[in-house]
């Protein structure tokens, strides 16, 4: 490898958020016209290294980053975007940056316009000048014809097929002039099979007509497919860095996931049975779809034995908080679910709550507390509001007045029973740290004495410590009161800690159930949607 | 077949206003005995008066401001002018050009204030521009009855109250009929001032004009997707801002000549009902908050003119009492906007949900596969 030959090299590059280290000493480079694999677990660092790269305003705000990064072997700080833009550096973000009320071809032209003077524009300025349809049309027609897609300039955005408004992301940055890197975020997420194809085609075209390429994806047969070089990212360390030829998907899958599974606590002290022959179901949820913006949830169906520990895992982004928070009715959800055998009505939190469920949501500040009330309050609201609890009534019942000293008793048992950090009961939430604010949480779950009890993420940010203690309680609380537990989670070790199975999310479909006790590349599989690529094999 | 009564169904919704208005108007117009030739002379009046300040808010809805309440301060720049002009004793559609000059600038300085104003309140616009409206106005009457006369030099003893400084409420208007009388011509028996209409016709061109600029693009743009805007290096803040400055200086040249039509001059809330009845005018025409035409607009000023016409007499015979009509004639113009933000509001949450069911569409096609 020539040295002559490198567009990007990042050298050492690392950094940290508020003490908490998200990269260390990260080492790659990119050679004109190839392309670079990138792959990684949620968490891995891989959109921090892109926000390095592509000059975000987050990682100055925050203190900037370590070591060198090198474009065409000069050295680059950006101050924002619009600097690596004009450097020749594109990005093709995982949401959707178009105008829905434009047609493609005014997208793909967005502030880049070609305009024509007139008298008037000559007094009062450039701004005045009337834009040439036809000659922008010309341009946008060259850029889609270069990607080689069938798309029709003059439609517009907002009636268009999803994996075509990527194609027009797409276009958009590669008609900039100059533009040297693309960085490519997960851009066949929301592709058909056959779009992914015709994308993976023009990625092979753009590079060959020197543009380099980062590509990001979970779908690992792709990255296999097109990639040159392949750098596996975990736990903010580069583990592998290697050319792509000769790779199998089973192997990235292994990297990926990594870590040993030893240290886990193997002792599971209760016995569920969760062979299909056990017909004692708590939940039962079918064809289940959820519109959480950023987590859609398409089609889902499992079920859930009484007293088991059920985990859902999977990327960020796939739909596994849209399974919880869609049970729970805080979102636009359809399909059906039966609790207890019951149909259990949707879009409705109060029935849920009263149902038995009970949710500590992965958004503890937003959703979970009131920060500005005391820890007891925090702790008996659900309670009080859906059970009537700590309540005493005078007259009849014709007035009802807060019980204090129950609230009380209540919070302090959970203060000791978890360990809560705190001045008092009389605490405002929004004092604790993460950890014990989450521990709030739970106990505020476990106060309404749920028979089902869904957690979402119970773990995030929070440190080691706290960490383990909210695992134990979970596990401590379903084994005494046999209550049903189901936990979502990125962080699949956790789930393989304590659950009893685990089913994976793909694209908003269940990819397969898993006992803890598999593969580590099988669950890596699953992530990556690849139960899809079996099936597929074996059609051809 | 389906998509048929879909699209059927989507003109239907989109143009529910319009419809309920030419409903309601069908029901009254015999009711109220006009003949048809006073309604047509009327409604030609009440065009040419009117049309332009409704033109006026197409750019701010545009820019995804929705309807710029705060089109009264243009409103005033323009009686402020006109004023002006009075005093200096100026006649005729000349006049009226020199107030249009006097106003200009005093527009352009409100209408960049209002601007910065309503870009700190993004998504709250149109409250914000209401209560903005109000806030200058109480300015603006501090300006006419206390500085002019006093600070302000006002020959005209006509103009001043008795006091010596301060204007008076009503001031006849020796411009009046400025613009309309130019090129008077009757069709049939209808008298139409080509001269007013060419106003309009130009202030339309303009308008098909300035969406065709770069910066009328760029307006479409922050319309639409601030955040995709911002991206890609449009100045949000300062293209939000020119659109309010052009917004408030039609509505300055809109107010001149909606009062050299009427040919009186209300000093203190002339300009008061400007904007609500601009607003209802466009939105009866079937424009929403987040998308206008110049159809909208024309159609939407005869279709509440012939209400606004016909409304109080159909009232006073079906109930007997003229105090009942012009009851009905408020009541329905801000029914209107009321029911027109409603709809509004219905129509994107369905509108919504039917994106939901696309998503799942092409979910299930894929595993159809």
């Amino acid at each position: 490898m020539s040295k002559e030959n490198v567009l990007l090299s990042v050298e050492n590059v690392g950094k940290q958020f508020e003490g908490n280290r998200v990269l260390k000493n990260i080492n790659f480079s990119l050679e004109k016209g190839k392309i670079l694999g990138l792959v990684g677990e949620n968490g891995a660092g891989k959109s921090t290294l892109m926000k390095i790269i592509f000059g975000m305003n987050e990682i100055a705000d925050t203190g900037g980053y370590e070591g060198e990064i090198y474009l065409d072997g000069e050295k680059i700080n950006f101050k924002s975007p619009l600097d690596a833009l004009n450097a020749g550096i594109g990005m093709v973000h995982q949401e959707f940056s178009l105008i829905p009320g434009f047609t493609a071809y005014e997208n793909i032209l967005l502030n880049m316009e070609k305009t024509k003077p007139s008298i008037i524009s000559k007094i009062f300025g450039k701004k005045f000048e009337t834009l040439d349809r036809q000659e922008m049309k010309k341009i946008a027609k060259d850029a889609i014809d270069t990607l080689g897609v069938q798309l029709d300039e003059n439609a517009l955005v907002s009636e268009m097929p999803v994996g075509h408004k990527q194609f027009i992301e797409i276009a958009r940055e590669i008609d900039r002039e100059k533009v040297k890197l693309l960085i490519l975020d997960e851009p066949t997420a929301v592709l058909t099979e056959s779009e992914a194809e015709i994308l993976l085609k023009a990625m092979r075209k753009l590079a060959d007509s020197g543009i380099s390429i980062i590509f990001i994806s979970h779908r690992l047969r792709e990255i296999i497919e097109v990639c040159d070089t392949i750098v596996v990212l975990r736990d903010g360390v580069v583990v592998v860095e290697k050319p792509a030829e000769g790779l199998n998907v089973r192997q990235i899958a292994q990297w990926m996931v990594g870590r040993d599974v030893a240290g886990r606590k193997a002792v599971q002290v209760r016995d569920v049975d969760i062979s299909e022959s056990n017909k004692d179901v708590i939940l039962d949820v079918e064809h289940l779809w959820v519109d959480m913006p950023g987590e859609t949830v398409k089609d889902v169906s499992f079920s859930v034995k009484r007293g088991e520990i059920f985990g859902i895992g999977g990327l960020a982004g796939q739909g596994k908080l849209g399974i919880s928070n869609g049970i729970l009715g805080l979102f636009p959800a359809g399909g059906k679910v039966l609790l207890n055998g019951k149909e259990l009505p949707l879009n409705s939190t109060f029935n849920a709550l009263k149902g038995g469920i009970a949710f500590v949501s992965e958004d503890r500040r937003g959703v979970g507390l009131l920060l500005d009330e005391s820890i007891d309050w925090n702790i008996a609201f659900n309670a009080m509001q859906v059970q009537n609890r700590f309540i005493k009534k005078k007259l009849g019942g014709l007035i009802k007045w807060r019980d204090d000293k129950a609230m009380k008793e209540c919070a302090d048992k959970y203060v000791n029973a978890l360990q809560i950090k705190c001045t008092s009961t009389k605490q405002h939430a929004r004092q604790l740290s993460g950890g014990n604010q989450q521990k709030v949480c739970l106990a505020k779950a476990f106060a309404m004495e749920p028979s089902l009890l869904l957690v979402s993420e119970p773990t995030r940010g929070i440190d080691v410590g706290a960490k383990a203690l909210v695992l134990d309680s979970l596990r401590r609380h379903n084994n005494e009161n046999d209550t049903t537990i189901i936990m979502v989670s990125s962080e699949l070790e956790e789930l393989r800690s304590i659950c009893d199975r685990i089913a994976i999310v793909s694209e908003g479909k269940i990819a397969g159930i898993l006992s803890p006790d598999a593969d580590t590349a099988e669950f890596g599989l699953l992530m990556s949607g690849l139960s899809n690529l079996n099936e597929e094999g074996e059609e051809q | 077949m389906k998509q048929k009564s879909q699209s059927v169904m989507r003109f239907l919704t989109g143009s529910a206003v319009p419809i309920l208005f030419i409903t309601i108007s069908v029901i009254a117009i015999p009711l109220s005995n006009y003949s048809g030739l006073y309604l047509a002379r009327e409604i030609v009046t009440r065009l040419c008066r009117d049309s332009f300040l409704v033109l006026s808010l197409l750019i701010p809805v545009m820019a995804g401001m929705g309807i710029n309440f705060g089109m009264t301060l243009g409103a005033m720049a323009g009686q402020i002018g006109l004023i002006f002009i009075t005093d200096w004793g100026i006649n005729g559609a000349f006049g009226l050009f020199m107030a249009a000059l006097i106003g200009t600038p005093i527009a352009i300085l409100l209408g960049y204030f209002g601007g910065i104003v309503l870009n700190r309140a993004k998504g709250r616009e149109m409250i914000t521009s209401m209560m903005l409206s109000y806030f200058v106005s109480g300015i603006y009457q501090f300006f006419m009855l206390y500085l002019c006369g006093n600070i302000i030099p006002i020959k005209s003893p006509k103009l001043l109250l008795s006091r010596g400084y301060g204007i008076r409420n009503a001031i006849t208007l020796n411009v009046a009929g400025g613009f309309d009388k130019l090129i008077r011509i009757p069709i049939g028996k209808v008298y139409v001032p080509f001269g007013t209409i060419l106003l309009i016709a130009a202030a339309c061109i303009f308008i098909m004009w300035f969406r065709r600029t770069k910066l009328g693009q760029d307006m479409r743009a922050v319309g639409q997707d601030m955040g995709v805007a911002d991206a890609s290096g449009i100045k949000v803040e300062k293209t939000r801002i020119e659109s309010i400055i052009i917004s408030t200086m039609l509505a300055c040249y809109g107010q001149i000549i909606y009062l050299q039509n009427i040919g009186t001059l209300n000093t203190y809330n002339g300009a008061d009902q400007a904007s609500l009845f601009a607003a209802a005018s466009l939105l009866v025409g079937g424009a929403t908050v987040s998308k206008a035409t110049i159809p909208n607009a024309i159609i939407g000023t005869a279709l509440f003119h012939l209400m606004f016409v016909v409304m109080p007499m159909a009232g006073k015979n079906l109930t007997g009492s003229a105090m009942l009509g012009e009851y009905f004639r408020m009541f329905i113009s801000y029914g209107v906007v009321t029911i027109a933000l409603v709809l509004h509001a219905w129509k994107r949450h369905k509108d919504k949900e039917m994106g939901r069911a696309l998503l799942r569409e092409i979910s299930s096609e894929n595993t159809g596969k």
